[in-house]
């Protein structure tokens, strides 16, 4: 594996911006697909585009691959504007959803399609169209007919015939949704490795939000042509900017709030179940305001006090009652009805030896903590 | 499944089903066929056959130049006729597929068919009318003064029979081209230009090679029954413009000599199916089915 050109180049480190996206535009009549999207993608970094269907992320893909054209702003790859330039003399190269494996030619055919217009030897393209494909897993395979592949191979070979031409970007469209569970699950861990391997900047466009947070080093979250959030998976699911980032990724539970003050970094609240409290300025990543707000936690950050537990040195104790529980082997799923609270939260819990799992109407204590909130003013 | 239990088999339901087209097959199409074949080794008679087994017939077929030369125009003729119709249909086909918006194709698709409304022989006569010695053609180049004598080589020849059979042909060809380009998935085609590769160069190393599969169903649409086509050359074709199937009928109908004409047509199947053969088998990569 690691004899291909491609590995042996070593990962650019370097955070300069390899695309540059300003003041994007794209309408279609008086139908906005993408509105003003301004951002930069950073030179060897896995870049995600998540959203619903519709929210305009295969769009901006289309636009940087040169298969739509901009109706509005800028799109700069490696310094250079790409108004004027097609597809075909870009520095990019597409992994299509539907894979586009060309049916009347072998496996080793499509992956040396792009090599045609290169100067190079006979011997020189083969050696390397063996060295792409083993970079893939398929070695031996060159001389099979495409249309005999099945959906993992098909997927593979897609990837073999972008990456063999080195392009300074390769552009993902959703190529993990035709496959089923347990080769998607596989397919991700080898993408993430391949990437870092060739060091080639990786732009995924997906709506699964936990394939995003698996494989990216950062994350924009579109919504209606717009993106909604770019950060790190880890900030993006600690501290989504809206309600609607945080409902996309993962579950959220959302208490009813009201934002009495602000005083010294500083956010007083009174949150309905768990009374007056104090958070970090940080820990709200929209805008502050007074008067009414909601407070969201994941089910993972309470903890529910069985007998016999120490109580906890930090945080809080509030109270509540089960009123449904849902079991999933690892882990137990609780729906708890808060004290003073209408709406059911979802909490989960570990599930350990000797811990038993709880019935409907049991009655529980839970431990929080106030650095665990995010608010959404 | 036991074989005793044949009635009410799956088997037995299947052949019934079949039975209606496979009788109507055999009436109409190997009925006649073996007649043919029969008569072709019978000894002819003045105006009666004469049931006395011969080869004599293909002898004389394959001896005499007339029949060599007819069969020899019918095959360049249709060939022509095959060249002209595949090579026009295909951009017409292509033009439907890729630049006609989806909810106008069918509209287009009904367009095409609209010579089909009047009857084969009225739009022969309609060609007579256009291309004749006081057609359409010579009175408007006369009375534009390009030319000053009316042009006698449009029609009566060659050259008006393959023109009418083109026309004539032309949605038999445009129709299985394009369905084989609108099964290309057109994310195929971004892919060709992804890679590096121009519309142009695309087209001839992705479009066409799939589209391959509707050019040579054309091909042999085309081909096959205008070799054997009787009524254009008679009314169009002029002396210079005679085919094997005018020879046929001569011998059939005018001279009453089955033998003759059936070894006639035997030989020029016979030919036919080995052209197409060859042809078919030379196309075998582009005939792979979809995946």
């Amino acid at each position: 594996m690691t004899s291909s050109p491609a590995a042996a180049a070593p990962t650019p480190k370097a955070k300069r911006p390899l695309i540059e996206l300003r003041d994007i535009e794209k309408y279609y009549g008086d139908y906005y697909a993408l509105r003003k999207i301004t951002t930069d993608i950073r030179e060897g970094e896995f870049f995600s585009l998540l959203g619903p269907s519709g929210c305009g992320k295969t769009t901006l893909l289309r636009c940087i691959a040169g298969f739509e054209e901009l109706s509005g702003g800028n799109l700069l790859i490696d310094g250079k504007d790409m108004e004027g330039v097609s597809a075909n003399h870009r520095p990019t190269n597409m992994v299509f959803q539907s894979y586009a494996i060309f049916p009347h030619l072998t496996v080793e055919e499509n992956v040396g399609f792009g090599l045609r217009r290169e100067k190079a030897t006979k011997e020189d393209k083969a050696r390397r169209v063996a060295e792409a494909l083993e970079m893939v897993g398929l070695k031996g395979y060159g001389k099979r007919a495409a249309h005999a592949l099945s959906g993992g191979q098909r997927q593979r070979v897609a990837l073999a015939r972008a990456l063999i031409l080195k392009p300074k970007v390769l552009l993902l469209d959703e190529p993990l949704s035709a496959l089923d569970k347990k080769m998607r699950e596989q397919m991700q861990s080898e993408l993430r490795k391949l990437q870092r391997q060739v060091g080639i900047t990786f732009i995924l466009v997906t709506h699964d939000q936990e394939e995003a947070l698996i494989m990216s080093d950062r994350i924009a979250v579109m919504f209606d042509g717009v993106i909604a959030q770019l950060d790190s998976p880890e900030r993006l699911y600690r501290r989504p900017v809206s309600r609607k980032v945080a409902e996309f990724i993962g579950i959220m539970n959302f208490l009813p709030a009201t934002v009495t003050g602000t005083e010294g970094g500083q956010i007083q609240l009174e949150v309905a179940g768990l009374g007056a409290i104090a958070i970090d300025a940080e820990q709200c990543p929209g805008a502050v305001k007074t008067g009414e707000a909601s407070v969201g936690f994941r089910p993972e950050t309470m903890t529910v006090l069985f007998e016999g537990d120490p109580e906890p040195t930090r945080g809080k104790i509030a109270g509540g009652e089960v009123e449904e529980v849902v079991y999933f082997g690892d882990m137990s799923y609780y729906d708890v009805k808060l004290d003073g609270v209408e709406k059911p939260v979802q909490i989960s819990m570990r599930n350990v030896v000797g811990r038993p799992v709880l019935g409907r109407g049991a009655r529980i204590r839970i431990a929080w903590e106030a650095g665990a909130l995010v608010l959404f003013c | 499944m036991t074989k005793r239990k044949f009635l009410g088999s799956e088997a037995a339901n299947g052949l019934l089903m079949l039975s209606p087209t496979a009788i109507y097959s055999i009436v109409v199409m190997a009925a006649p066929l073996i007649a043919v074949l029969l008569f072709s080794f019978m000894t002819p008679g003045y105006l009666k056959v004469i049931w006395t087994p011969t080869l004599d017939n293909y002898a004389k077929v394959l001896s005499d130049p007339i029949y060599q030369v007819l069969l020899g125009r019918s095959l360049v003729m249709a060939a022509t006729v095959t060249a002209v119709t595949v090579l026009t249909a295909f951009p017409i086909a292509y033009f439907i597929s890729f630049i006609v918006s989806p909810e106008k194709k069918s509209l287009w698709l009904f367009l095409i068919t609209i010579p089909f409304w009047t009857s084969y022989l009225i739009r022969v006569f309609l060609w007579k009318v256009i291309l004749g010695y006081n057609g359409v053609i010579n009175e408007a180049f006369m009375g534009l003064g390009i030319i000053h004598q009316p042009m006698t080589f449009l029609l009566y020849n060659m050259n008006s029979v393959v023109l009418t059979l083109a026309h004539s042909y032309a949605p038999f060809a445009i129709l299985p081209i394009f369905v084989a380009l609108e099964k290309i998935d057109r994310s195929l085609l971004e892919a060709g230009q992804d890679l590096g590769e121009s519309r142009i160069m695309t087209f001839i190393r992705v479009t066409l090679p799939l589209a391959m599969s509707g050019v040579v169903a054309s091909v042999l649409i085309v081909f096959i029954p205008t070799v054997g086509d009787y009524v254009t050359p008679t009314l169009v074709g002029g002396s210079s413009g005679q085919m094997i199937a005018n020879v046929i009928q001569l011998q059939y109908f005018k001279l009453g000599n089955y033998p003759v004409g059936s070894a006639v047509s035997i030989a020029a199947m016979g030919v036919v199916t080995v052209i197409s053969v060859i042809f078919v088998f030379a196309n075998r990569r582009f005939m792979r089915g979809p995946q």
